[in-house]
């Protein structure tokens, strides 16, 4: 724990985004994790793509599990809406916020442990009811809490601290929702920010389940040589193929900028996502074709990161509940309880 | 990119922004550090190894080092660095047993002063402990040289300037007082092994104008006028006094004036107010005290009626767009009874034959070297206002310093451009983990105002000091409000793992990881936070291990907290205390210390 919290230091007037907040109002408390965590740095970047994004703090729904992931939530955004549930549970949690309001931003961050193993069946379920959230996973193939036993992530082969080389094999989220049909699916890097911030971005402006796998070493236990999760690891194995760039609704898109190769996806609230560079033939907007570089990938020990696969016309939660555009906490309460008649009449339509 | 050398002390001295502009490089952080620890007397003697007498400049230095303050860019007001000086000098007690002292055994050469200034006076500073026998002549009948006869009483005690000038003429120096020297010729034959020049700019500029002879009883030079009044000889002065003239003498004739009976006492400037040459807070005391400051005034005239002058006639200027040019919209008289005369001071040296080989520009000052002091002549040096004319008490020291290198130089035979070099010394802050020795949290405390005496009693009593020096309470917060920019961020690339610990963390986004390739202005533009200041350096690592990358720092906006440092994981990030082995005459590296 740092000697002093981050102080606000009046050196020159910080820029201030569409909402007149400077990035600051985005932080949170100062950080507990271990110095050079990745989460920190995951940290960092959804302050900056908040920032950048004007998203309202009081329009935030910042949910977690139990972990070293999901301690999070407290370093961003103070002024958010904050739930820390039960070890493997956010899901549900965000299931419930989501259903009674449908107008807040959800972003649930969790960990390998949280999500696939105590919180894996309400994690595929989150997924195929396409819950409109962003769902980060901090990823780093280790019980960092429990000191460094190998979680559902870690490769075959990677050596945990004392040497012991891991023998089951690992559970990849991705391919893991791309299998259940997720409908937007990116890997990405705690240390590499410039690629992270613009998924995140995106992530947000995706309507229905936004999974990004984030790979974040865990400096104490799993950065050590002979772990596949350890920083320079990942730099080493690296596939960055697919690159995305998020450009907002304000930005038109100029002939200029349209390339022969270029896949533009334009996102539900008008912003586009434009892919710039891609691996030979590669569509993003193709679950078949990602189901099979990702495989390939993995077979070839790459760690392929971008936004691998997106969908923006599947239905979401409410669509497929058909819910009111309202969200029901907006309803008044004669509305959403319609009263003991109307449930009776309601009850005689099954008869 | 080449990696930034650190092993050159210049590196992170000009980092210390206030130590980098004062010219006898003080450290200033540690001093303020000294202070905030209650160790006034160690903070004393921190400031009198390079300025020689902090009490006397805690309250008169011009200061170089809070404009160059870096709390300055932060918040818009420099940390009050001279103010914290006179904590350390009035709360310092007895620090006889701390100063240097003049060996049993000396070394058998004689060095001459001509002149007991600030320059002068930091050559024997220098020169005795080291076994130099240094003999003064001062023209005043005491020493201190401006700093008594210029800098008036209510600004700096006389009980100040006697202690710190007898601790040096009590080491061992021989002054003669009331002598001035009449010729460097005849002095010459007095086998000195080295002379040294520190006889100031004592003469001040006249106005020859109109009237200038008739009135001559009422129109009086500066700097003779308030010599005049420090060794008592005037006590008064008429009602209505005019001083011409806008630097620091102007400013302190004024006061005096008014302390002497002056009751409308006006300041006249040729130029508009933001030219003036004085300090800004010298004009804020002026104008507290009453005093008028007229601009755009030329003076053409004395008018003299009866034999008396009975004012002074101007002519009102309209200046244009950086005040280059004026014309004349006006004539106006403004009448008085006195008139002070502020308006510059010359060297004199019609004591020095010009044929002795101490050669004299055509402007007629002397030829001196500005980094060993030494004049055409073989063993004559000069320093302080003598050789470039009026700086200040600080720039005297620095020369005086200078010069004592050079004086052993010759004496021992070496020459006086072989100059030890400075050293530094860099020393881990860290106690544990996120834990300094040093106060690393920003306080956002404004810089504390100096309590005046009360306006009615100012008059009362011309020795009066006028400033209280801080409370114990304003003491406190002022020394929190230092930026330890002598605590460096070092950084280890072999050990950096970049997971951008250090980068998120931040609060001024000062530090980048970014390619090294290209050149500085490329570098500059891909930082994390705007570079503002190009002339501030930036610090570039060696490339980092995994990607071939730099870690960059931006110093100007750096504000030393050491989050960098508490976040690291590998330690790669260390604040390590500069401390500059400033060279001083005698041995190549004197200062240091933990």
């Amino acid at each position: 724990m740092p000697s002093i919290r981050k102080p606000i230091i009046p050196l020159a007037p910080l820029p201030r985004n569409d909402l007149g907040l400077t990035i600051r109002a985005y932080e949170g408390s100062m950080s507990t994790l271990c110095a050079g965590c990745g989460h920190d740095s995951i940290t960092a970047a959804i302050v900056r793509a908040f920032y950048e994004l004007s998203l309202p703090p009081e329009r935030i729904a910042k949910l977690s599990g139990i972990g070293c992931s999901s301690k999070t939530p407290t370093y961003f955004v103070s002024g958010a809406h904050g739930f820390n549930s039960v070890h493997g549970r956010m899901p549900p949690i965000v299931t419930g916020a989501n259903a009674a309001n449908r107008s807040s931003i959800y972003i649930g961050i969790s960990g390998d442990g949280d999500s696939l193993s105590i919180g894996a069946g309400h994690f595929v379920h989150a997924i195929r009811r396409n819950l409109n959230m962003v769902y980060l996973i901090e990823n780093n193939g280790v019980y960092g809490l429990t000191k460094g036993q190998f979680s559902a992530t870690a490769d075959i082969g990677s050596a945990s601290k004392k040497g012991k080389a891991n023998e089951t094999p690992p559970i990849d989220p991705v391919s893991l929702a791309l299998s259940l049909g997720a409908s937007f699916v990116a890997r990405s890097f705690s240390g590499d920010k410039a690629q992270l911030v613009p998924i995140l971005k995106a992530a947000v402006e995706h309507k229905g389940f936004s999974m990004i796998d984030v790979i974040s070493p865990c400096v104490q236990f799993n950065n050590h040589p002979g772990s596949t999760k350890s920083y320079h690891y990942v730099r080493e194995h690296e596939l960055r193929e697919i690159e995305q760039e998020y450009l907002p609704p304000s930005i038109e898109i100029t002939a200029n900028m349209s390339v022969d190769d270029l896949v533009k996806v334009r996102m539900h609230d008008g912003s586009v996502l434009a892919f710039r560079s891609l691996p030979n033939g590669y569509d993003p907007r193709d679950r078949e074709a990602a189901i099979s570089y990702v495989a390939a990938a993995r077979k070839a020990n790459e760690i392929p990161t971008g936004i691998l696969y997106i969908d923006e016309d599947a239905a979401d939660l409410h669509d497929l509940a058909g819910t009111t555009e309202t969200p029901l906490v907006d309803l008044e309460f004669d509305q959403l309880c319609p009263g003991s008649a109307e449930l009776i009449r309601f009850q005689e339509a099954f008869r | 990119m080449q990696p930034t050398d650190i092993e050159d002390p210049n590196f992170f001295h000009q980092v210390v922004d206030c130590q980098w502009a004062c010219p006898a490089h003080t450290n200033v952080p540690e001093y303020i550090r000294l202070i905030s620890q209650g160790k006034y007397a160690e903070a004393y003697m921190e400031n009198r190894q390079s300025n020689v007498f902090p009490g006397i400049l805690g309250r008169t230095c011009d200061r170089p080092c809070e404009p160059a303050c870096r709390r300055g860019r932060v918040d818009g007001t420099p940390v009050a660095i001279c103010r914290l000086k006179r904590v350390a000098a009035d709360l310092a007690g007895d620090v006889t047993e701390m100063l240097p002292k003049s060996p049993a055994q000396k070394n058998g050469k004689r060095v001459v002063c001509i002149g007991a200034g600030p320059a002068s006076l930091t050559v024997a500073n220098d020169l005795l402990p080291l076994g130099y026998d240094v003999t003064i002549y001062e023209a005043s009948r005491a020493g201190g040289g401006l700093m008594r006869t210029n800098i008036p009483a209510f600004r700096l005690p006389e009980e100040v300037l006697d202690k710190e000038v007898n601790a040096i003429v009590n080491m061992g120096a021989t002054v003669h007082y009331s002598t001035p020297v009449m010729s460097l010729d005849v002095l010459r034959q007095a086998n000195f092994d080295a002379i040294f020049i520190g006889s100031g700019a004592p003469r001040g500029k006249d106005l020859e104008l109109e009237g200038r002879t008739a009135g001559t009883a009422n129109i009086h030079i500066g700097i003779d006028w308030l010599h005049s009044v420090a060794f008592g000889h005037t006590e008064e002065i008429g009602k209505r006094v005019l001083v011409i003239g806008v630097g620091n003498t102007a400013m302190d004739c004024c006061r005096t004036a008014r302390r002497l009976g002056g009751k409308d006492v006006k300041v006249v400037a040729r130029r508009p107010k933001k030219y003036f040459k004085a300090s800004p807070w010298e004009l804020d005391d002026a104008e507290e005290e009453e005093i008028e400051i007229l601009t755009n005034h030329a003076p053409t005239e004395f008018v003299i009626e009866q034999g008396r002058l009975v004012g002074m006639r101007f002519d009102l200027l309209e200046w244009n767009e950086g005040a280059t040019k004026s014309n004349v919209i006006d004539s106006v008289l403004i009448p008085c009874d006195d008139v002070i005369l502020a308006i510059g001071q010359e060297n004199a040296f019609d004591w020095i034959e010009r044929d002795l080989g101490l050669e004299f520009t055509a402007d007629n000052m002397p030829i001196v070297d500005g980094k060993t002091m030494q004049t055409t002549l073989s063993g004559v040096f000069m320093g302080g206002d003598a050789p470039w004319g009026p700086k200040n008490i600080i720039w005297a020291v620095a020369h005086g310093h200078e010069a004592a290198i050079s004086i052993d130089n010759y004496c021992s035979g070496k020459l006086v451009t072989e100059r030890p070099a400075d050293g530094q010394n860099l020393i881990s802050q860290k106690m544990g983990i996120s834990e300094w020795s040093y106060h690393n949290d920003y306080n956002p405390s404004p810089r504390q105002q100096m309590n005046h005496v009360e306006l009615t009693k100012r008059f009362q009593e011309l020795a009066l000091e006028v400033e209280l020096g801080y409370s114990a309470e304003q003491t406190a917060v002022e020394v929190l409000r230092c930026l330890n920019c002598d605590v460096q961020p070092i950084f280890k690339a072999s050990s950096c793992i970049e997971c951008d610990a250090c980068i998120d963390v931040c609060p001024v986004q000062c530090l980048t990881i970014t390619s090294g390739e290209g050149t500085l202005d490329d570098l500059r533009s891909r930082l994390s936070a705007p570079s503002t200041k190009p002339d501030e350096p930036v610090y570039i690592s060696p490339l980092l291990p995994q990607t071939g990358r730099v870690m960059v720092q931006d110093e100007n906006i750096c504000v030393h907290c050491g989050l960098c440092a508490e976040r690291c994981p590998t330690a790669a990030w260390d604040m390590e205390r500069f401390v500059l082995q400033l060279s001083y005459a005698g041995a190549a590296t004197m200062k240091g210390g933990q």
